[in-house]
């Protein structure tokens, strides 16, 4: 042995895949290394750098990039990067930057490719570590976990709970005690067999009631001059929302989102266990879309909230990569535009003032089927109190829609080509008139008339007085199952958009014998699904309006026969993951991300899925046809 | 060049043959040779080469390939057998060759490149010396001494000189604690080669923190 390499093969001879190479072929590498300083903060490789050799990490760090700018990997002392690279097309895919003084060990080819020849076990490291490295950057990520990691992980400080006949003053010490920021009420049960009543450790009975934060004693004690004397229980909320123990983070985060509160109490079975904060998961998922939700809700004003665009992409960048289904990615880019839009008319009121009567601010296609996509435009629409006067009120009320509108724009949700937001006078309208607008619709439809309107029949509220919607969503569930000829019109419109007939390597064949080199997801997959599903819902009387949650209630019913249902779920769902995943990779490519996908961008695979998805959904609309044919009956 | 045409020996003629590059040569551009020697003693009259190390070098990267490492006996026997050399037996001294027979190959990978050195009284004094001894004349040639690099910095600077009044110690410029500095692990070895190794890594990381590729070759070397 080479007592003079002692140094280099020494330090080698302790990392992977080096560690079990024959001691020949150790001597031999090390002998055949070179090396190279690098300062911290310096690039080792840009993105496209012709790669000549295996890189080993003698000493310092350095951060391997995607070509958007995000993290790859991080890798430090005894790691190898470039293998990759040189088993592929050498070169660089992964741009290389020194975080660290860094002492890098250059292995050139020839003696790279030499130890893939002569140690089937190096070869196969460096060949089959794909899957590792990118489990370490997962790990890295901590994203994964959400979604496995339970929240008693989380919330591992026993709750501090006062009775709810406790003033808010004792509340409040016992808070200062354990430096807690909320604290558990306690109630007893309402019958002796409460179904949500524990036993406490005194033996005795009870139930949670409530949670007290000290965001309540400020708003709610403070600033209202209540007396320290106020009881707990005049304080609560009731009905509270909680999380059992064994449930994901990842279901704690979405909870949080979409009730916009920061504290969670954890229930094991009836007995609250602990309290999660938002800042529990912030610290444990600090990019998450969650955080992004939090960060909106603190901005001041417009200009502070348009740049979170941005962070809108890396979030949902992010929710892809975690592997997430399209129904969480697409359920969580609804929360964050609903808190666009909660935010903005919250901003709006404070300079506006209080409305002049009571407004129920309502959301109409994807958000409100919580289906939201990267991209998306803005439909919105006011349902006013019925005592609204339009000489009196309505200048008011415009200039919120405009505010929300305009901030909408500034924040990526561009304006409606249809003009369906409620900045248009037709849409900004008392709750009475919408119920005429749902009536018409519904009782004297034609193909022609709904063509733009099925927009309004995926509705829900974002902000105010919620039951102006609700009323709505009932008329809706009520009336349209009983008109055949307004579920036949209904029907006829989700025909306007087929799936291509045939996909293939490198073109879609359409149903006149073009072939397009491009097609779109949204208009040729999903919107169809959507329409369909939708006509379905209307007629079974779903008051659901996601297409996840329409279908189940659809599979409830005899509508669709036998696996149908089942088989539409799949193809929306893959569809739309494939439509997801192609804007996730224009966004890492500097792409401005669209809804087309390019055939020869698709993977055998992908496209085999795809063809079938596009044969349920041709099965599914002929199917649509002839179970909603027009009635024969004159108008 | 004067001291090419005054050449006489074969190998030196060779040597100064293929020259130095010019003062003004950006250091990026500079072909290098880091060297390393262990000898018995500090003086060159008295004392003697045991090794020599030397590893060819650029600023982008050190060519361990390339590198050679000798073994030679001195002309004098080793009356100090207390003198300890890391990884040299005392045999492995006395059945090496005579540095004459290896200064060819030694000269050859001197040529055309700028030989660096931590501390450059030892090497260019030490090779000078054995040089005149065996081919009737001296070399002299420009080094860059990556010491010298560190003590412009730690000994000479008004910083430097400011602490010294201060009464604080000086930094220590030898060559693990220079490396420290940088960032650059700690070498167990003391070895002539792992030495000329460690040095040349030193010299990569000074003109990275400290200078730049561009830096004229005549502002780093002496």
């Amino acid at each position: 042995m080479q007592v003079e390499l002692l140094e280099v093969r020494q330090h080698m001879a302790q990392f992977p895949p080096f560690e079990q190479l024959s001691d020949d072929l150790l001597d031999e590498l090390a002998g055949q290394v070179e090396v190279g300083y690098f300062k911290a903060e310096t690039d080792i490789y840009r993105h496209g750098d012709a790669v000549e050799y295996l890189h080993y990490i003698r000493s310092g760090a350095i951060d391997l990039y995607r070509r958007n700018g995000d993290l790859y990997n991080r890798l430090s002392e005894g790691d190898i990067f470039g293998q990759f690279d040189l088993l592929r097309d050498r070169r660089v895919r992964f741009p290389a930057r020194a975080i660290e003084d860094t002492l890098i060990y250059f292995i050139p080819l020839a003696a790279f490719q030499h130890l893939c020849e002569a140690d089937d076990n190096f070869a196969d490291f460096v060949e089959v570590e794909r899957p590792r490295l990118e489990s370490t950057v997962d790990q890295q990520r901590k994203s994964h976990e959400m979604l496995v990691t339970r929240v008693r992980k989380l919330a591992t400080r026993a709750p501090v709970m006062v009775e709810s006949d406790a003033t808010v003053q004792e509340a409040a010490q016992r808070m200062g005690e354990h430096n807690a920021s909320s604290v558990l009420v306690l109630g007893a049960p309402q019958t002796p067999d409460d179904s949500h009543a524990f036993t406490h450790e005194d033996g005795q009975l009870r139930r949670m009631v409530g949670i007290l934060t000290d965001h309540d004693l400020r708003n709610r004690v403070l600033a209202e001059g209540r007396p320290t004397s106020t009881t707990v229980g005049e304080l609560i909320d009731e009905r509270p929302i909680t999380i059992q123990s064994d449930e994901s983070v990842y279901e704690a985060m979405l909870r949080m989102l979409r009730n916009n509160i920061h504290h969670l109490p954890v229930l094991y079975r009836r007995r609250p266990v602990g309290v999660l904060h938002l800042s529990d998961i912030v610290r444990y998922e600090t990019n998450s879309s969650l955080y992004l939700v939090d960060n909106i809700f603190r901005q001041p004003n417009v200009e502070s909230l348009a740049p979170l665009r941005f962070d809108v992409r890396a979030a949902f960048v992010r929710m892809v990569n975690e592997d997430d289904n399209s129904q969480m990615v697409s359920s969580s880019l609804s929360s964050i535009g609903r808190s666009f839009t909660r935010r903005l008319l919250e901003l709006a009121e404070e300079e506006l003032g209080p409305p002049p009567v009571p407004y129920c601010f309502m959301a109409l296609g994807s958000m409100a089927r919580n289906e939201q996509s990267i991209v998306t435009d803005q439909d919105n629409a006011l349902v006013l109190d019925d005592s609204f006067d339009p000489e009196q009120h309505d200048a008011y009320f415009l200039t919120l829609a405009q505010r929300v509108s305009d901030g909408l724009a500034a924040c990526g949700y561009s304006y409606c080509k249809g003009d369906v937001m409620a900045t248009n006078s037709r849409w900004r309208q008392p709750l009475y008139v919408w119920q005429q607008y749902f009536r018409d619709w519904i009782d004297d439809p034609s193909p022609e008339r709904l063509l733009h309107s099925s927009i309004f029949f995926d509705l829900d509220s974002v902000y105010g007085d919620e039951a102006f919607v609700e009323r709505l969503q009932d008329l809706v569930a009520g009336r349209a199952s009983q008109r055949p000829r307004f579920l036949a019109a209904m029907a006829r419109n989700a025909l306007n958009r087929t799936p291509p007939l045939g996909f293939f390597r490198t073109f879609v064949m359409e149903k006149d014998g073009e072939q397009n080199n491009t097609i779109n997801l949204k208009r040729r997959g999903t919107a169809p699904l959507v329409d369909l599903i939708r006509v379905h819902a209307l007629a079974c009387g779903s008051r659901a309006q996601n297409s996840f949650d329409r279908l189940e209630d659809i599979n409830k019913t005899r509508l669709l026969a036998g696996h149908s249902g089942e088989r539409i779920r799949y193809a929306l769902e893959f569809i739309a993951m494939v439509r997801i995943r192609h804007q996730v990779i224009d966004i890492q490519e500097e792409r401005e991300p669209d809804n087309n996908i390019e055939p020869e961008n698709v993977s055998d695979n992908e496209r085999h899925n795809l063809k079938d998805a596009f044969q349920v959904l041709s099965n599914a609309q002929k199917f649509l046809k002839f179970r909603y044919p027009m009635p024969s009956q004159k108008r | 060049m004067a001291r090419r045409e005054q050449a006489h020996d074969t190998a030196l003629k060779r040597y100064f043959d293929v020259g130095v590059p010019a003062p003004e040569t950006p250091i990026g551009d500079v072909p290098m040779l880091a060297m390393d020697m262990e000898t018995t003693g500090l003086d060159e009259q008295r004392h003697a080469i045991v090794s020599i190390g030397v590893v060819p070098f650029d600023l982008q990267r050190i060519r361990l390939a390339e590198r050679h490492h000798w073994v030679v006996r001195p002309p004098r026997p080793l009356n100090e057998r207390s003198i300890t050399f890391h990884h040299i037996t005392h045999s492995e001294i006395e059945q090496a060759p005579d540095l004459d027979d290896v200064l060819d190959e030694l000269l050859a990978a001197m040529a055309g490149r700028i030989v660096v050195v931590h501390y450059r009284h030892i090497e260019r004094t030490f090779l000078n010396a054995a040089v005149k001894a065996r081919r009737g004349e001296g070399i002299h040639f420009p080094v860059i001494d990556t010491m010298s690099l560190e003590a412009r910095l730690h000994r000479q600077s008004w910083w430097a000189r400011l602490r010294r009044w201060l009464g604080r110690p000086p930094a220590s410029i030898r060559l693990p604690d220079s490396r420290t500095r940088y960032g650059l692990p700690p070498y167990q070895a003391h070895h002539a080669l792992i030495d000329a190794l460690a040095t040349a890594e030193l010299l990569q990381a000074q003109i990275a923190h400290r200078y730049s590729p561009e830096t004229p070759l005549r502002e780093v070397w002496n």
